[in-house]
């Protein structure tokens, strides 16, 4: 593939990019949410076509219309999702669409034969003729591979393969990998996991913002440099913080704390942590996408319960039951989903604004109408949310004023804790400027502020004290003094999947 | 359009509105006194007050329909509820020595409405304490229901005589039906209870968004309990409103079928079935639009193997004209062939004057 550009109104998801594949070899796709590994999967099978460059599959120019030429030129493609038929038979899956026929007679004991035969090739002796749905995600996973080879693939593609699987399950994935790859086809593969990335691929290519990085040796690469890489630090030149004087962390730190988690966490999603957040402190949650940032912060506020470990609200106690006990407890939560977690896009800025505080007060004590414009008038022009209608539906906004939406609604709740998860993703900078200052008023006001971003310049910014993160764990925190910066977090995010065990810094 | 036309039209109730007085005004050609009112023996008389007054069940049990859907729920059973609680009225009646007595139809009155908000409590429960789909939890008290009230009724219809349960859907209080009275003061609370208190906001929220709605930190689950609660109430007292009327309970007939016209009304009112904005003027105008089309079709004697094509015919056309999205196809087809031809055909016209 060479200068592959493509556009979406309003966004260049892919800017000039070239990508090679060769037979036998594994080929890591990196890149940060949102770099362009989707897309550029989705233009290498023909599900978007392509606005400029070419498409080279064995010294011929391709150029695939829909997902089904691909196939048939020998590109088969494993999903995230395993996207078979839950209610059929393996061999079924298998062969959906070519099943064997005789006089337009499915031939089953051939089908089922052909299919115990390829899944021997992959290691794999189950009952063919059970249904999918009575085996494991694994299962289900090879099965999709299963199909995908027996397509004659030239070249495979595995889209976040190993999202739903355990450690032995990965193994066995990867042990087909390498069969594979011993075969001669040449293997894509797209994963969040470092660890995975270096245990498998002989390539990698790095995205960031649609535009080529470069691509790699796996082997000339430090996991440090690639990280780096995935991340980039051109933000930095974007916006410029007047530079704060950081507050004493330890003077903050001296009181007591609004916050504190103690061995909380959640089977198989977060492992258990510590954490203290003081009042008029802002602590950042640093990792990759995926590294549990968000599923850490969702325990603080009981949108999903934690189900191991206690947390402390002013020294006390505090079961926190659901969104409805931390808001009592005056915990705030802006999802990194405004769409699907955050605002309801049929209602209005006005109902959207005050929603928060009107759930806290119940249905039977409304707010007058006059007390809901003040608050919104107010909020409205402190945050500067465009157009200043509140009568109008919310998903007409912008991304941006969508985003100080969500702010505002939690802000009239008067919060000590507000948690932001990803506040900044998809809107444009001068907003964004707006939101970091924001973050900044309010942690000098005294609350507690908890941060999550995919910008490490951003984390770095605006907190006193960083967690880092890395699968699902939080693995270092640093206080943010002179001698933390983008490199030490990476390098923490690095080192802590080699030395594993050993090193969970406390700083 | 001037901004003014923009704005009615604009209005989500113009349409509804509209074909109400179109076919309100339709009758004017069958029948010329359609509009003409008269008091008599102290009654208001008048095709008006007849579609009023028939269509009052049909308005309380879609005023309690349009909350269930607000939700992005659905309420399947309201129909078995009406013959149930209908059942029930009249079974206690008919057991009573003197079945005129004031205490025992007080009695029965409030013990119809006891059982439509258990029932309610029962749909509320299934939908928002386990978690079972709306249309699946509310079919099994739509049929279940239905095999209720025959055994309350012991599959036979009660006939009562009690001239004080008739006045419940009979009866007249000020000149005016008191059935009449009886939808307009439930049609009023559920308006003051959704629009003058937070609840109307919360529901279509919930129905919009329920994730974000529960990260709102707002109680879904009791709001909808208390929706299907409240929808149960209504079916149960028009279930009262309608054996009162005929004096007796048809566990078999009573109510069948009113949970589609409901559904009906709550759509031609303009309540999408996907939930959140809801209104229940609306509904209101939508029942009323069945209602008449049903008097209609008497007055303008469509045959009666016919009726029901014709209702169906009508419903569609009004559905239609409801849909902003046929309308716009429907403006847009009429207009496409213009443009293309247009192009080359102007560009001559330029260079001629200049």
């Amino acid at each position: 593939m060479t200068g592959i550009s493509k556009e979406f109104p309003g966004v260049r998801a892919l800017d000039n990019v070239d990508f090679r594949m060769f037979p036998g070899e594994v080929h890591a796709l990196m890149g940060e949410n949102g770099a362009g590994k989707s897309t550029l999967i989705k233009v290498l099978t023909g599900v978007y076509g392509i606005d400029a460059g070419t498409v080279v599959l064995q010294d011929r120019q391709v150029n695939f219309h829909a997902p089904l030429q691909a196939q048939q030129a020998g590109v088969s493609t494993v999903y995230q999702e395993v996207n078979l038929c839950a209610n059929l038979s393996v061999a079924e899956n298998i062969f959906l669409g070519r099943q064997p026929r005789k006089l337009g007679r499915i031939q089953w004991s051939a089908m089922n034969k052909r299919a115990a035969e390829l899944l021997q090739r992959l290691e794999l002796s189950i009952d063919v003729t059970r249904q999918l749905s009575t085996y494991s995600l694994a299962v289900q996973q090879m099965v999709a591979i299963a199909r995908a080879i027996d397509i004659d693939a030239k070249v495979l593609i595995l889209d976040e393969p190993t999202s739903s699987l355990d450690a032995g399950e990965v193994a066995q994935l990867f042990r087909v990998i390498r069969q594979l790859k011993s075969d001669g086809v040449a293997v894509l593969f797209v994963t969040h996991f470092l660890d995975q990335v270096y245990e498998i691929s002989d390539r990698i290519t790095v995205l960031r913002n649609g535009r080529l990085v470069g691509e790699y040796r796996t082997a000339d690469l430090p996991q440090l440099e690639l990280v780096s890489l995935m991340i980039g630090k051109e933000m930095a030149a974007l916006e410029q913080l007047d530079e704060q004087p950081k507050r004493q962390v330890a003077a903050l730190e001296s009181g007591q704390p609004f916050i504190e988690a103690r061995g909380l966490g959640r089977k198989g999603v977060v492992t258990p942590f510590d954490m203290t957040i003081h009042p008029g402190e802002v602590v950042g949650l640093a990792g990759l996408l995926g590294s549990g940032r968000t599923e850490t912060a969702r325990l603080f506020f009981g949108a999903d319960r934690a189900d191991q470990g206690q947390t402390l609200v002013n020294g006390a106690p505090v079961a926190i039951r659901g969104p409805m006990t931390a808001m009592s407890k005056a915990i705030a939560f802006c999802s990194e989903n405004r769409r699907t977690e955050g605002l309801i896009g049929e209602l209005t800025v006005r109902e959207n604004i005050v929603l928060a505080l009107q759930a806290t007060r119940g249905w039977a004590r409304p707010l007058s109408r006059r007390r809901q414009d003040e608050l919104v008038d107010k909020y409205v022009k402190a945050l500067q949310i465009r157009p200043a209608n509140p009568e109008m539906q919310v998903r007409n906004l912008s991304g941006g004023n969508q985003q100080k939406v969500l702010l505002a609604r939690w802000l009239i709740t008067e919060p000590r804790l507000l948690i932001l998860d990803e506040p900044t993703r998809g809107i444009d900078v001068g907003a964004k400027a707006e939101i970091q200052k924001l973050v900044v008023e309010l942690s000098d006001g005294g609350m507690a502020v908890l941060f999550i971003s995919a910008e490490l310049e951003e984390v770095l910014r605006l907190s006193h004290k960083i967690a880092v993160l890395r699968d699902r764990r939080i693995v270092a925190e640093l206080v943010n003094d002179d001698t933390v910066d983008a490199d030490r977090i990476m390098s923490a995010i690095a080192s802590a999947g080699r030395a594993d065990e050993n090193l969970e810094v406390t700083a | 359009m001037s901004e003014r036309v923009k704005a009615v039209v604009g209005n989500r109730l113009f349409w509804p509105v509209l074909a109400l007085v179109l076919l309100l005004v339709s009758n004017l050609f069958f029948s010329r006194d359609f509009f003409s009112l008269e008091v008599r023996d102290g009654h208001l008389y008048g095709s008006i007050i007849d579609i009023l007054r028939n269509g009052a069940p049909l308005i309380l049990v879609a005023t309690g329909m349009t909350v269930v859907i607000a939700t992005g729920g659905i309420d399947l059973s309201v129909g078995a509820i009406v013959a149930i609680v209908g059942g029930l009225a009249c079974y206690h009646i008919s057991t009573q020595p003197d079945q005129n007595s004031l205490s025992g139809v007080i009695t029965a009155v409030l013990m119809g409405i006891g059982l439509a908000l258990v029932l309610g409590l029962w749909n509320g429960i299934l939908v928002a304490g386990i978690g079972i789909q709306p249309i699946i939890a509310t079919l099994i008290l739509m049929v279940a229901g239905r095999g209720l009230a025959q055994m309350i009724t012991d599959d036979q219809i009660i006939t009562i005589r009690s001239p004080n349960y008739k006045f419940i859907g009979a009866g007249h209080l000020f000149t005016v039906p008191f059935a009449i009275l009886v939808a307009l003061l439930v049609v009023l609370l559920a308006v003051l209870l959704t629009r003058r208190t937070a609840l109307g906001m919360l529901l279509e929220s919930v129905g919009g968004n329920a994730e974000a709605s529960r990260l709102a930190g707002i109680r879904a689950r009791r709001i909808t309990i208390m929706v299907y609660v409240f929808c149960g109430l209504c079916a149960g007292i028009a279930g009262l409103m309608i054996s009162a009327d005929v004096s007796s309970a048809d566990g078999t007939r009573a109510g069948l079928w009113i949970e589609l016209d409901a559904i009906l009304a709550v759509v031609i009112g303009g309540t999408s079935l996907l939930g959140g904005r809801f209104s229940i003027a609306g509904t209101v105008l939508g029942a009323l639009i069945i209602q008449t089309l049903t008097t209609t079709i008497l007055t303008i004697g469509v045959p009666s193997d016919a009726t029901l094509l014709f209702k169906a015919l009508v419903v569609t056309i009004v559905c239609l004209l409801q849909s902003p999205q046929f309308r716009a196809k429907f403006i847009r087809r009429r207009r496409p062939p213009v443009p293309p031809p247009a192009t080359p055909a102007e560009t001559p016209k330029v260079e001629v004057p200049a």
